[in-house]
């Protein structure tokens, strides 16, 4: 999702017998819903595990302002340029509200940082796709914060305090997101066979790697056990996945577009829509870094810090200026 | 080299005249940017009329491990729960 196969640090998980008496104590307090707050005891892994997602998480909201920003001076109105600049900046909001919960864990925003600008940490690999046209910033929308959105309900349930309630405020904002989206896609398909036409190509580029963002296939997902039993992951990947077919498909009828799948049709027998097979190729290959913008999204993300970093420094040789003065 | 911005607690109150709330933290390099910064981050749907910010460092918490000297006693301590004193149905507005 937008936090990616996040490695948990364990081969395997650990039944009761095999606990420390403080580990044992430690996961009856999660299994009992009792919320993790940062000065209670908690395993090693634990807390290595969670600044890991929590700050994939973050780095997601920051890197995924980049793709929409693209398009903030070339919106077709003052309106929807209004709107848009308005999603990206709560887009910021998300990410400075999950970077504040992973400092509760004991690590500096700085290193944060650099561990994103040196490749260590990852973002989701669905902003190292380009945004060509502005049906794109509705396909996002739509699509890509859909699925943000079917990922995080569920997180607002998870077992660290800060992170729970970093999820509670961004579910609020998020929902404005993707009907604004859906709204820029009702336009289109309902616009001239021209606007329509891009409409449907915005689909057909954003359906899977939109569907990759939920990760890789259970069987292949080898931390999602522990995560689990942690409560730091509340769904499995292919349950999300399926959950956002079933929901999106619709929508997309609706739209008169049709999804670029050819297997995909409604199985009644399940209850669900059954799909075809997703590149799984394209998926490792954009997290190893060769997506079609994974440099330019570092390297514009890198720009940023370092352009901005005499008003940070100006900032606080004023703020240590005034205390001195006071001081005196 | 440079220094990282402090952090600071921000607390909001809300229009329905409730008190101050923790929203969240954030990082600025002083008070006043503080509390612009908190207008940006946690007040983009007038969540607030109005912004507290204290720096992190001066907050003093109470530690989980003393959670049962803190709060144990009151738990045996029903009779101030007006619960604890059932009236008969005749006794009314009480
Ligand atoms: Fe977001
Ligand atoms: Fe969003």
């Amino acid at each position: 999702m937008y936090a990616q196969m996040v490695d948990t640090g364990v081969r395997s998980v650990k039944d009761a017998a095999a606990m420390t008496p403080e580990e044992q104590a430690f996961q009856a307090r999660i299994d009992a819903d009792v919320k993790v707050e940062p000065k209670d005891w908690m395993p090693e892994h634990y807390r290595r595990t969670l600044i890991r997602q929590i700050q994939q998480h973050a780095h997601s909201e920051i890197v995924g302002m980049l793709p929409e920003g693209n398009w903030v001076t070339r919106a077709p109105t003052l309106k929807r340029k209004a709107i848009l600049m308005a999603k990206i900046q709560d887009e910021g909001g998300h990410g400075l509200y999950l970077y504040s919960a992973a400092e509760t864990l004991g690590v500096s925003r700085d290193d944060l940082i650099a561990d994103l600008h040196a490749g260590r940490v990852k973002y989701s690999s669905i902003f190292n796709y380009p945004t060509l046209t502005w049906a794109d910033i509705g396909a996002i929308g739509w699509l890509v914060d859909g699925a943000a959105i079917m990922n995080q309900v569920p997180l607002q349930r998870t077992s660290y305090g800060p992170y729970a309630r970093a999820m509670v405020r961004i579910c609020k904002e998020e929902s404005f997101h993707q009907r604004q989206g859906y709204e820029i896609m009702m336009h289109l398909a309902q616009g001239t066979p021209e606007q329509k036409r891009m409409a449907q190509d915005a689909l057909d580029r954003w359906w899977q790697p939109s569907l990759m963002m939920f990760g890789p296939p259970d069987a292949d997902s080898v931390h999602s056990a522990q995560s689990m039993q942690w409560k730091i992951k509340l769904l499995s990947n292919d349950e999300l996945r399926q959950r956002f077919v079933d929901q999106t498909v619709p929508q997309a009828d609706y739209l008169g577009l049709t999804v670029p799948d050819p297997q995909l049709r409604w199985n009644a027998e399940r209850g669900h829509y059954d799909f075809g097979p997703i590149d799984w190729r394209e998926f490792y290959d954009v997290l190893k870094g060769n997506g079609p913008c994974n440099r330019d999204r570092i390297r514009t993300r890198v720009k940023a810090w370092e352009d901005g970093a005499w008003v940070r420094e100006a900032a606080v040789a004023h703020a240590e200026k005034r205390a001195a003065r006071k001081a005196a | 080299m440079s220094k990282e911005w402090p952090l600071w607690e921000v607390f909001i109150r809300s229009q329905h005249g409730l008190a101050h709330k923790h929203a969240g933290s954030l990082h600025a390099p002083d008070a006043a940017m503080a509390i612009r910064n908190a207008r940006d981050v946690y007040t983009r749907r007038n969540e607030g009329v109005s912004i507290w910010v204290v720096r992190s460092a001066d907050i003093v918490a109470s530690s989980p491990g003393d959670r049962e000297a803190l709060f144990e006693p009151a738990q045996s301590k029903v009779y101030r729960h007006p619960t604890f004193f059932p009236m008969p149905d005749e006794v009314k507005h009480i």
